[in-house]
């Protein structure tokens, strides 16, 4: 780079006449879409910590038992109804390192309920890798380490202990074990449902069309609770807690697969007539090749976007089957399950720690709606 | 005419409607296995009363359950003679209740009104909160007006409304007095109406209303918020403005008529949740509409009651979503009357 005097500069490499003047630029154009939409999706600031967020939820998942203190249905019969423990590393000035003061709990009989006296002169440092209930890392591991141990003699309730003693921490980290995944399921069952039938309404047109449309327009058109209820009163009560579970969210899915079949109808309905259709068919190419092939693909993203928007209705739906007594039922462990016994105004009255399972669903739900609002702001194509 | 010709179209498909539904209906209830008769029949011949197993099979013969499927179906629907004749759902009989041992109409009876009512008031709620509130957003956007308006929209979105009930209620008693449970008093039950009767239900429908509302209307504002928006940066406000239209003028007089129509055209989609939300609302508070009705009697395999609520709260839908229809069509012009290429 040289400083000529007029106060230009010019570039001291020799001029080449085969440089590609456009290749900065090709770069933008030439990559792939999903680098596009990341980059665009970056930006939003509130989606990108929700999908962080959803993510690490969503990983620690399979080692929850390891994170948990506890085992989910691990009575302590000495503390019941126990409140919500400090974790301290200070004792009278001095450093203990993570520590809990042991409590002990009398029966108020007068009130009727427990009470419970922290005996604060006697630091007591939690335990790490250390021994407790088994459970299963990754659902097939079994194991005995975890991660953080009440010391022998005290207990360990961060988020207090429920009606039977356990301990509502580590019961919300096994409840999302079925809770977050019950909306994947779900949603997978309603994604494959509303693709295959959106686009053969969209892809054929004619008689097809009309027929799922009524359909579609009679599902959409009904309150799905009531629906819900009905399925899953239909459920037998002597299946296993895992089957009712898949039978739960397959329910969840059958009935929301009409608002995806139908933005997959009317999609398909316009770039069906597109000329790159036209040619493959030409080709020979048969329909399900056309619409997996050629057609889905332009816009797959929308509808993961519009499928991450449509989870926490399942997520709240599983919760209010599950607190209904409909859903899935004890010694399974979800959000709603924990909530059914939060449901007196009793419990709210007195050891409102039993409705802590209500956070993690709000800021769950909230963050699916941002992360999705996040993608279907970044895959817009008319924005800039 | 025209309008009328559409108003007919759209009765006759709601109609066909109904009775895919109370097919989809009537598949539903008896997908248990068993049903509450033989149920009851076996219970009552293992312990050997043999005067209840007559009458429990008196009733199996009398509401045709020993029938084969299809026919007991058509019986229910009143599209074919029963026992006693054409008595069906369209012949307003509901059938019997097992559960409660009286005629379904009977049990039911005023929990039908007092369920309109209380989805008519979350669905005014609805209006009456989302129309300023989405005005004032996309009026003010992106200032904390705009902000504090998406997030407690959010918030109502995100927060289960079974979770909200149980809170509201509870602070709602707490600090303003408002009644726990119910629609009214219970000494006004069962009473003709009156107006403390009337006074008490209204007091009992705050926290209801608020709650069943909420979602709608946090769906409802952002939406409005939207259509809002992108009326606001055409150019006619521009030209208005340019012009000194006085604001509020301004946004009453032309971009809020635009954004309007969408706005009805929504409580179709809206109604289901909302339904949805009444039945949910009321089994946890305790409100005397079906909900908790619907709740006993699938936990208890009652058919006809389920049956008959579910195609209650099928039909309520059904007809708001038409009214809302309707609506459209009067309020826009450019939308078709009937089928496409008329």
């Amino acid at each position: 780079m040289t400083w000529l005097p007029d106060g230009r500069y010019v570039d001291d490499a020799p001029y080449i006449d085969t440089t590609d003047l456009s290749a900065p630029e090709r770069q933008e154009f030439d990559a792939p879409s999903w680098v596009l939409i990341w980059r665009r999706f970056k930006r939003h600031r509130l989606g990108l910590i929700a999908g962080l967020f959803l993510l690490i939820c969503y990983l620690i998942l399979p080692i929850a038992g390891f994170i948990a203190p506890y085992t989910p249905n691990e009575r302590s019969a000495e503390y019941l109804y126990s409140p919500p423990q400090e974790i301290n590393l200070w004792h009278e000035g001095r450093f203990v390192g993570p520590f809990v003061y042991p409590t002990t709990a009398t029966a108020d009989l007068v009130n009727y309920r427990w009470t419970y006296e922290t005996d604060t002169t006697r630091p007591m440092p939690l335990e790490f890798f250390c021994e407790g209930g088994t459970y299963n890392l990754f659902g097939f591991i079994p194991s005995d380490t975890h991660l953080v141990c009440a010391p022998p003699g005290a207990t360990i309730f961060l988020w207090g202990s429920d009606r039977l003693g356990r301990d509502v921490f580590s019961r919300i980290l096994y409840g999302a074990q079925l809770s977050l995944t019950v909306g994947l399921i779900g949603i997978t069952v309603s994604f494959v449902l509303g693709i295959f039938f959106g686009s053969i309404a969209g892809y054929f047109g004619g008689k097809t069309d009309w027929a799922i449309n009524r359909v579609i327009e009679i599902l959409r058109s009904l309150p799905e609770l009531p629906l819900w209820l009905a399925l899953s009163a239909a459920v037998p009560s002597n299946w296993g807690p895992v089957s009712v579970f898949f039978i739960i969210s397959i329910i969840l899915g059958i009935l929301d697969w009409p608002g995806l079949a139908r933005a997959v109808r009317s999609k398909f309905l316009s770039l069906r007539e597109e000329e790159y259709v036209r040619a493959a068919e030409m080709m020979g190419a048969r329909p399900a090749r056309v619409i997996r092939r050629h057609l889905l693909p332009n816009f797959m993203s929308h509808l993961i976007a519009s499928a991450t928007l449509s989870i926490p209705a399942m997520i709240l739906g599983e919760t209010a089957l599950s607190f209904l007594g409909l859903g899935l039922r004890a010694p399974a462990v979800s959000w709603g399950v924990m909530l059914n016994d939060a449901q007196n105004l009793a419990s709210i009255e007195i050891y409102p720690w039993t409705a802590i399972p209500m956070l993690p669903i709000i800021i769950v739900v909230l963050a699916f709606n941002f992360l999705g609002d996040g993608l279907r702001a970044s895959l817009d194509p008319y924005k800039s | 005419m025209m309008f009328l010709r559409y108003a007919v179209y759209r009765f006759v498909t709601m109609l066909l409607t109904l009775v895919v539904v109370s097919v989809m209906v009537f598949v539903i209830i008896n997908l248990p296995p068993g049903d509450y008769l033989s149920n009851q029949i076996a219970e009552l011949r293992a312990t050997g009363q043999a005067e209840g197993v007559a009458k429990a099979e008196f009733l199996r013969t009398e509401y045709a359950l020993d029938r084969p499927l299809w026919e007991q179906y058509l019986i229910w629907a009143g599209f074919a003679p029963g026992p006693q004749g054409f008595s069906g759902l369209i012949q307003g009989n509901f059938g019997w209740s097992f559960e409660f041992d009286r005629p379904v109409g009977e049990i039911v009876g005023d929990a039908l009104w007092l369920t309109v009512l209380v989805n008519l008031a979350a669905v005014l709620f609805v209006y009456v909160v989302a129309l300023p509130l989405g005005v004032v957003a996309a009026a003010r956007s992106e200032t904390w007006v705009d902000y504090s308006a998406a997030f407690v929209g959010y918030l109502g979105l995100a927060t289960p409304n079974f979770l909200l009930a149980l809170i509201l209620f509870y602070y709602g008693h707490k600090y303003f007095d408002l009644p726990i449970g119910g629609l009214m008093d219970p000494i006004y039950e069962g009473e003709p109406m009156s107006w403390p009767k009337v006074k008490s239900i209204l007091i009992h429908m705050i926290v209801p209303t608020f709650v069943i509302g909420t979602s709608g209307a946090a769906a409802m504002m952002q939406r409005l918020r939207a259509n809002m928006l992108d009326e606001l940066s055409k150019p006619y406000v521009e030209t208005a403005r340019a012009k000194g239209l006085a604001p509020a003028k301004l946004l009453a007089k032309y971009p809020l008529r635009m954004a309007f129509n969408p706005f009805v055209a929504d409580i179709g989609n809206l109604l289901p949740a909302m339904v949805s939300g009444s039945v949910l609302v009321s089994v946890v508070l305790g409100l005397q509409t079906i909900g908790p009705f619907l709740l006993a009697a699938l936990k208890s395999q009652d058919q006809f009651l389920a049956g008959f609520v579910l195609m209650f709260v099928a039909l309520l839908t059904l007809i708001g979503t038409m009214i809302s229809d309707m609506l459209l069509v009067l309020l826009d012009p450019r939308i078709r009357y009937g089928a496409r290429g008329q």
